[in-house]
């Protein structure tokens, strides 16, 4: 018999298979910047890299935490909102002469505790994950105008402006948070037992809680590690703007998720990586930076955002469909 | 031929790296119930599917229907021809009442739909059928029998000339499977043509003309019930004889090591108690909707408001979620295991480990790869699970090996009472038979179980006494030495 050789056919046919889908975003991200550094000289270079970097990071920090999210089958609309107000809390906590240090940890805590809300509401109350957090993406944007009264914070401790504006060699800080928190978040979907539980609760909620898995519990956990990010976000932010602004984050949501779903993570949940979040955001990084480059104006770079996030959707779909 | 409805033949067809059909040969005559069998993954889905026009890319073979050769390319192109399927999950909206499920998508009247057109047409075809039913309910008010009726009235109304079920009386009362046979006999008398898909032999006895037995894809045998016997058509679908179908139990008459005192569920189950002996299989029968389920999901804590005690070892138990019920010793295996069992993207060994990951770690939280190789391969031996590897996505496994990396989790926790409820449902007669090995092996080991069964025989031979509930009450206890299925029918419908 070759029941033995067509298994291991089999398994290279798969694993091709799997590689290839796997990897279909990076693919469309290396052929991006093929493309982008034949009609730009300005493109391929490391000063441009290192800001498109620097300029993905601070969603790209989000988009960790969405990914967790998306994974179990949630959504976090109010990531922008929890950006500024964590923000904003920072710097206000600073204005009135708080230490650096705890009115950033002050900052990190509102966002942490705003998070775990949305997910208590979603795991405890049972209220729909999507209309929960598109509440709190008005109320903490609501809170954060009461706070500052609509105007922007500024005035801070030089030190601060390091976090967003300082360097390591070359290397923006931002981008290097980013770089450790990619890691972390890598780490956890992968080598620990709440990663895993994580991909189990979005591929089948109930057959996770029969498991013996506290269901609730790893919502709660992903949901408050999304607004933890986001306030990370938000004080690189405002370090990096040296104020913090009111406005800051509106509609942060819509790219952040379009970095996760470009990176192939499913809507559905259980089905994606880390990785993928990455090379979503990079796609995201090199067609907002290609088209500045290109001289596109921006109102055109919205809809060329648009178009590019639809032909993603449509190949995976067409892809998977019988 | 003129009352040659369908032929199919040669049909061949193969995903990437498996041949699901071989040279394939089937046909269905005006009038005909012609059964098709074998394990899962034999083929009869893909068949099914390739003639409906789900995969129109088979390779090899033709279709003739009506003695003109066809290529369906969709369902609806099938469907518009006369070949009607009622797949083994129904595909009705259950938020539409009766009426409005039979006639979707075809709606009379233009634009605005003549509500009073729609009620007659579908009145008439459930007089016909003679079905009652009201057609106004909605649809997620029905018994799963009465929405397979409207299942089949659909495929009346669209003039269907081959009516395939898939597994038609999985989830149907015995009650429902009499009305069901009695409307496959007429639609015998009008000529339609009948392709009837079961694991359930007995079925196929009573109620087909021709049997088809697949196996790995090839066409074993084609043969009139008449000429054949169960246990021929068993050694066609397995390949070897299945010797004693159902292994023989020793009632051990040790102590009780579980109580359950008055469980009662608001509206679900009212004031159960029994005890189950170590190492005893112990039935739990009942009618769909008895409350079976219900009594054993109260027990594994997935309800908030009940009442009651529960003890293990004579140690009261305070279960309030299945978490708590796993640290505890108690494991249940569902029924539903696409909904509550798999999670269909994760991997088999990923699946398997699911229940005792905690313990399958470096430092708290850290998952050991090489701790988990190690339990997910012993367990893939020990019950023999047919996959390519752990690596393998569970979703592209057979019910029966699906069902076995769920009894891998469920063993992997150690558990010293499982209540199983319809292992076996849904898998092939080689699996069900190893199912039923594994339970007398783990009662042997001192092993507690809780078995609930639709399928009477398996009841009779496994357990040494059964329970039998009607109603949300445990109605009585029959002992081993004196059960049989007309005492378990009589409790069960309500009888003392």
């Amino acid at each position: 018999m070759e029941y033995a050789s067509n298994e291991q056919k089999d398994k290279y046919k798969e694993f091709i298979l799997q590689f290839l889908d796997k990897f279909k975003a990076g693919i469309g991200l290396l052929a991006m910047v093929i493309v982008m550094s034949f009609l730009s000289d300005r493109f391929l270079t490391l000063p441009n890299m290192l800001n498109i970097f620097r300029q993905v990071s601070i969603m790209g920090i989000m988009a960790v935490g969405m990914t967790m999210v998306i994974l179990a089958q949630g959504i976090d609309l109010s990531v922008g909102s929890i950006l500024a107000l964590s923000g904003a809390v920072t710097a206000g906590m600073m204005a009135g002469d708080t230490s650096m240090v705890l009115s950033v940890l002050i900052g990190l805590a509102v966002g942490t505790g705003l998070g775990l809300f949305n997910g208590l509401m979603i795991s405890k109350a049972k209220l729909p994950d999507f209309i929960v957090t598109l509440a709190m993406m008005s109320i903490a944007r609501g809170l954060v105008l009461v706070y500052t009264g609509g105007r922007p914070i500024s005035g801070f401790d030089p030190a601060f402006r390091t976090i967003g504006g300082g360097r390591v060699g070359m290397v923006p800080i931002p981008v290097i948070i980013f770089a450790v928190i990619l890691v972390i978040g890598y780490l956890v979907l992968n080598k620990t037992t709440f990663g895993r539980y994580i991909y189990a609760v979005g591929g089948n909620q109930q057959a996770a809680r029969l498991a013996g898995i506290n269901t609730d519990s790893i919502k709660i956990k992903v949901y408050a590690i999304s607004g933890f990010l986001s306030a990370v976000s938000g004080v690189i932010l405002t370090s990096r703007l040296n104020s913090a602004q009111p406005t800051a984050g509106v509609a942060y949501e819509l790219d952040v998720i379009a970095m996760v779903v470009l990176g192939g993570t499913s809507l559905v949940g259980g089905k994606g990586t880390i990785g993928g979040t990455l090379i979503g955001a990079l796609i995201i990084g090199v067609l907002n930076n290609s088209l500045n480059l290109l001289g596109v104006a921006s109102f055109y770079q919205e809809v060329a955002k648009g178009l590019v996030i639809l032909v993603a959707v449509l190949l995976d779909s067409l892809q998977h469909r019988d | 031929m003129a009352n040659k409805l369908l032929e199919m033949k040669n049909i061949s067809k193969s995903f990437p790296g498996v041949q699901a059909l071989s040279e394939v040969d089937f046909n269905v005559d005006k009038g005909e119930v012609h059964a098709l069998v074998g394990e899962n993954g034999a083929g009869k889905s893909t068949l099914m599917k390739v003639l409906t026009g789900i995969h129109p890319d088979y390779e090899k073979g033709k279709i003739f229907y009506k003695g003109e050769e066809v290529r369906f390319k969709s369902p609806a192109e099938a469907q518009a021809a006369g070949l009607a399927i009622i797949h083994q999950e129904l595909e009705l909206i259950p938020e539409l009442t009766v009426a409005e499920n039979v006639f979707l998508g075809r709606e009379p009247g233009r634009g605005w739909i003549n509500k009073r057109k729609l009620k007659a047409d579908t009145k008439k075809i459930f007089d016909k059928m003679g079905i009652e039913i009201n057609i106004n309910k909605k649809i997620k008010n029905l018994t799963i029998g009465k929405q397979q009726m409207v299942e089949i009235a659909k495929a009346i109304s669209q003039d269907a000339e081959i009516i395939a079920m898939d597994e038609p009386t999985s989830s149907l009362s015995q009650q429902e499977v009499r009305i069901l046979f009695d409307l496959i006999k007429d639609l015998k008398a009008e000529g339609i043509g009948i392709i009837y898909i079961s694991h359930h032999l007995e079925e196929i006895f009573e109620i087909c003309d021709r049997v088809t037995v697949l196996r790995d894809g090839y066409k074993v045998k084609e043969q009139a019930v008449a000429d054949t016997d169960r246990d021929e058509i068993v050694r066609q679908m397995v390949g070897r004889d299945v010797e004693d179908r159902f292994p023989d139990f020793k009632i051990d008459e040790g102590k009780p090591i579980f109580e359950v005192k008055n469980l009662s569920v608001p509206g679900l189950i009212s004031d159960v108690s029994f005890e189950v002996k170590k190492g005893e299989i112990f039935g739990l029968a009942g009618l769909m909707g008895s409350g079976r389920s219900e009594i054993a999901r109260a027990i594994y804590g997935l309800y908030k408001k009940r009442s009651g005690d529960i003890y293990l070892e004579g140690r009261k138990l305070n279960i309030k979620s299945p978490g708590d019920a796993i640290d505890n010793g108690v494991y249940y295996l569902t029924e539903n295991r696409k909904d509550e069992g798999l999670i269909p993207e994760l991997s088999v060994g990923e699946n398997m480990s699911l229940s005792i990951l905690e313990q399958l770690t470096f430092v708290r939280g850290v998952i050991s790869k090489r701790k988990e190789k190690n339990l997910v391969k012993d367990f893939i031996s020990k019950l023999d699970v047919r996959t390519p590897g752990p690596w393998q996505l569970i979703k592209n496994l057979s019910g029966g090996n699906q069902q076995k990396v769920i009894l891998g989790r469920v063993l992997s926790t150690d558990p010293k009472l499982i209540i199983m409820d319809e292992p076996t449902r849904g898998i092939d007669v080689g699996a069900k038979h190893e199912i039923y090995k594994l339970m007398e092996e783990l009662a042997a080991e001192g092993v507690t179980i809780i078995f609930i069964s639709s399928e009477l025989p398996e009841i009779l031979n496994l357990t040494s006494r059964v329970g039998v509930i009607y109603n949300g009450r445990l109605q009585g206890i029959i002992d081993g030495s004196e059960v049989t299925q007309e005492k378990i029918m009589n409790l069960a419908t309500g009888g003392s």
